[in-house]
């Protein structure tokens, strides 16, 4: 038959052109500007190789800041959201009547834009001269003090943003959760039952082990993306995010390629790989994890 | 064994679950429907209004419509949305155009090199785009691209996970299908076009449908290769107007343009959310 | 422990919501296990012996009618607390436990002064697993072991709890036929050794036949007869309960009772006293007929097939339901003649008469053969 078919290589060729601009040759070019020290932007110049751009972003306290801005929210809101997504999902496949209707609101921050919601939830929590906002009004309800969430204090800023990335990445959990707990037969549910097991047996034992790796599909999943956030916090603190306090590590990056602070890629570029670095070194760790309490069937 | 203290329990703890379960639901489908009513609520109150109510009314019994006139007339939202609109139309066919030759390729035709080919391929799966952003700035910036369509569209056409989607896909046409339009005089392009293409309709529609979802709430990129007004996309703008628009502090109008922008894709998910979600469920994820 | 059904009835929306309605699938089910028997329910596929099965182990709540363990009434017992083993169809081994585990794990979730030891526990799953032969794969998962491998761990599993009842759901129906003989033996043996109330479902009435010491006949939800395999298959109630039991089938004739003698085509074959004047349907056990040069009932030989120690006559009447009938005659060894014409006499216990609603037509010298 057809052994050698040139033609192939011209139906590639456009995604070759595309991939390799845009993606394979920048990949490489990212790890050269990270060790091209002074590059100059207009100039094209640089005065020598070395590990200056690495130890200039590790020294500068608003990469530290957003160092530690994204840990935490990495930290707080993967536990969090997957946590509640187990249960939305659980109780989701409990039941049958208006289960439709449930999956199709629950799945509606998927398809909204995240600066665009996160106007929303920034005049919910915002307190002005004018007015303290919904969130306040909620809290004094409950007899609380009036918090100013925006431009307040850090932890208040802080549980803003892990509220509203929670918000955002819910739907994607819930949807795996559901589709993987419906993929357990009934049957083990059934047998496990006859077996006189309880209900939370039943979860812990059968179920959880059997979803188990949807849901660390999810955790890795998770941690890659809380570790890449920056929209939320934009649409939550506005583009200035080291003003805010509230930078993350992929928002330094761009913060250093352009902007305010803009026009040094080297810095950027180090930046970049350091996040790289981490995302790895936490996905291996996850890896090593789970070969001891991931099933797969 | 008390068979009666047995069955009462277990009647109580159902009730008792069916109780839980109904809170849990109940209150999350709260949590998430909630910023979509308050965004509509106040883009429908009168500036005036919005800014006399110290405490915020949870409902509103004079609504106006002017909050959207404002929206159109004082900033360029129409503008935005239709760079949007040509942004999301034109990447999206150009994605199309090159994940289904690629797919042809992988999943059809034979050449040297074809399954080394692939991994490659498929390893670059694990490139986070903040590592490639940098140098793909400088180079629209060097090109003079940016500012412009080009420099917007050229660098967001790709995705391997799509190629690697349809590739599959295309892989479960049995091969007879082929050595018979191949007996029948058929040629490779008639084939995939007449052929493949049909039969694997379902996914090619998730697949425009996920790159119309990310087209349309992209901003990074947007954010990073645009400054001038007259190429901002539906995000670059919402933010511009959250920073400079309405005079900053007109919320009722940014809450206008806010339902405007949400608008097209909640209607697009109403209408195709078995679609969405399978598509979603099979490989999109949220970054 | 016996188990009594009384007038259980399970009726379930209909598939399609827009017919409406409801399905009945099983209808005034009255029946009672004896303590330590195995009974077979026996019916055609979608007959409601499943569901019968689940109502007893309690994972479908009946509609109405009452089940009694002994003499307490369990109906609205949840299952876990019933104590019953049941053995799925397709087994429901857990996959991600070894099969160590999966024995294990009826024991672990017995609470309070029912719980055993680790030791015990552990020696008790042991000896579960040498009863059904596997004790030497206790450390595999379930996906490393062949069908008939993997129905042994469903039954030690099911059965490791000692539990009062045990159900088994289609037991053999997953096993290869060489398998599926050498497992209803042992299922049978086992029963035996532990004395458990058993029942088990199955669409194979030889299966039923085999091993059971009662069979329940079902068809559409409701009972069609109960009794030993030998008495229903002797003496079955109706038409539907004649067909289904018995390879080959029994085989059917257009007849007519005239004079209490029965006649088909223009031939009287047999006395029938006590029987009314009017059309019949024949039914006739392929073991039922002798060929002898001057039997009344006379067919056309199509050909024979040697199976052994018997030789199947296929033949041809007018009369016939359908196409061939089949005659089994114990064979003497010799190769015989095959003339066109066959005659036959009848043995009259093997002539079963029913009525045209298809119910049993009783004589009044039946039943003494």
């Amino acid at each position: 038959m057809e052994k050698n078919n040139p033609k192939g290589y011209l139906y590639l060729l456009p995604a070759f052109l595309f991939l390799g601009i845009f993606l394979v040759y920048p990949l490489m070019d990212v790890f050269v500007y990270s060790f091209q020290e002074n590059y100059n932007f207009a100039s094209q110049t640089y005065t020598g190789v070395g590990i200056y751009n690495f130890r200039y972003v590790l020294r500068d306290p608003f990469f530290l800041q957003a160092l530690k801005n994204t840990f935490l929210l990495v930290i707080i809101t993967v536990p969090l959201s997957t946590g509640l997504a187990l249960l939305i999902s659980l109780c989701l496949s409990s039941i049958e009547k208006l289960r439709d209707f449930f999956q199709t609101v629950f799945f509606l921050p998927y398809v909204t834009n995240t600066l665009a919601v996160g106007l929303v939830f920034m005049i919910l929590f915002k307190k002005t001269p004018y007015s303290d906002g919904f969130m306040n009004l909620l809290l004094n309800a409950f007899g609380f003090a009036s918090v100013d969430f925006l431009s307040g204090p850090y932890w208040a800023k802080m549980l803003v943003l892990c509220l509203y990335t929670v918000w955002i990445v819910m739907p994607f959990k819930i949807l795996i959760l559901t589709s993987a707990l419906a993929s357990v037969s009934q049957q083990y549910h059934n047998a496990a039952r006859v077996d006189g097991a309880s209900r939370g047996r039943i979860f812990w034992r059968i179920t959880l082990p059997m979803i188990s790796p949807s849901l660390f599909y999810l955790v890795i999943t998770g941690f890659i993306g809380a570790f890449k956030a920056y929209s939320d916090a934009v649409a939550l603190f506005g583009i200035d995010l080291n003003a805010a306090g509230m930078n993350t590590i992929v928002g330094f990056v761009y913060d250093m390629l352009y902007g305010r602070s803009g026009g040094y890629p080297s810095y950027a570029s180090a930046a970049a790989v350091i996040l790289f670095a981490i995302v790895l070194t936490i996905t291996c760790i996850n890896l090593l994890v789970s070969k001891k309490h991931v099933h797969y069937i | 064994m008390d068979y009666e203290q047995i069955e009462k329990n277990a009647r109580r703890r159902k009730c008792l679950r069916d109780i839980l379960l109904g809170l849990v639901l109940c209150s999350w489908a709260v949590i998430v429907l909630f910023p979509f009513y308050w965004m509509l609520l106040t883009s429908v109150k009168s500036y005036g209004s919005y800014n006399s109510e110290f405490i915020p009314r949870l409902f509103t019994l004079s609504p106006t419509l002017e909050n959207y006139g404002s929206a159109f007339s004082q900033v360029p939202l129409g503008r935005y949305f239709l760079n949007t609109l040509v942004f999301t139309v034109i990447t999206t066919a150009l994605m199309l155009f090159v994940t289904v030759l690629a797919a042809f390729a992988f999943s059809r035709l034979r050449f040297r090199g074809r399954d080394l080919i692939f991994t490659a391929f498929l390893s670059l799966m694990m490139i986070p785009t903040e590592l490639v952003v940098i140098t793909n700035f400088v180079t629209v910036t060097d090109l003079n691209l940016r500012n412009s369509f080009l420099g917007l569209i050229l660098p967001s056409v790709t995705s391997v996970f799509y190629i690697y989607l349809l590739k599959e896909n295309f892989s479960q046409i049995p091969d007879e299908l082929y050595y018979a339009a191949k007996v029948d005089g058929t040629s490779d392009f008639k084939y995939l076009w007449k052929v493949m293409i049909p039969i694997c309709q379902p996914t090619i529609v998730t697949i425009t449908i996920l790159k119309v979802i990310e087209c349309w709430n992209s901003f990074v990129w947007p954010r990073l290769i645009t400054d001038d007004q007259n190429y901002f996309l539906v995000s670059v703008g919402i933010q511009e107007i959250r920073e400079n628009g309405f005079g900053r502090e007109n919320i009722p109008a940014m809450m206008a343009a806010v339902v405007v922008i949400s608008l097209p894709l909640i209607a697009l998910f109403l209408l195709f959310r078995k679609k969405i979600m399978a598509g979603v469920a099979r490989g999109g994820t949220k970054g | 422990m016996n188990v009594t059904l009384q007038n259980l009835t399970k009726k379930f929306p209909n598939r399609n919501k827009k017919a409406g309605g409801e399905v009945t699938a099983v209808n005034d089910f009255t029946f009672e296990v004896p303590d330590g028997q195995l009974i077979g329910l026996l019916g055609p596929s979608g007959c409601g012996k499943s569901t019968t099965l689940y109502m007893i182990c309690g994972l479908q709540a009946p509609t109405s009618g009452r089940i009694f363990f002994g003499d307490r009434d369990v109906t609205d017992l949840p299952t876990e607390n019933r104590g019953v083993g049941l053995v799925f169809q397709n087994y429901a081994l857990y996959p991600h436990m070894t099969v160590l585990q999966n024995i294990l794990f009826p024991l672990e979730n017995l609470k309070g002064k029912d719980r055993p030891g680790k030791e015990e526990m552990r020696r008790r799953a042991v000896e579960a697993a040498r009863l059904v032969q596997i004790d030497s794969l206790l450390d595999r998962k379930p996906s490393e072991l062949s069908g008939g491998q993997q129905q042994r761990v469903a039954i030690a599993r099911a059965l490791v709890k000692m539990p009062g009842v045990l159900l088994l759901d289609e037991p053999l129906s997953n096993l290869d036929a060489r398998l599926r003989l050498q497992t209803r033996e042992e299922i049978r043996r086992i029963q035996r050794q532990t004395g458990i109330t058993t029942v088990f479902v199955t669409h194979d009435q030889e299966e039923a036949m085999s091993i059971s010491d009662q069979i329940v006949v079902m068809k559409e939800g409701v009972v069609q007869q109960t009794g030993k395999p030998q008495e229903v298959y002797d003496n079955p109630c109706n038409l539907f309960v004649a067909t289904f039991l018995g390879t080959p089938p029994i085989n059917l004739f257009d007849g007519r009772v005239e004079k209490e003698t029965l006649y088909i085509g223009g031939e009287a074959l047999l006395p029938v006293p006590g029987i009314a004047d009017q059309a019949v349907t024949v039914g006739i056990r392929p073991e039922g007929f002798v060929p002898e040069e001057q039997g009344p009932f006379s067919c056309r030989l199509l050909r024979t097939e040697i199976m052994g120690r018997d030789v199947s006559f296929v033949c041809t009447n007018d009369a016939c339901r359908k196409e061939t009938f089949r005659a089994i005659i114990q064979s003497d060894g010799t190769e015989q003649s095959h003339p066109e014409t066959v005659r036959f006499r009848l043995k009259p216990g093997k002539v079963l008469l029913f009525d045209e609603n298809g119910s049993r037509l009783r004589g009044t010298n039946h039943g003494k053969e």
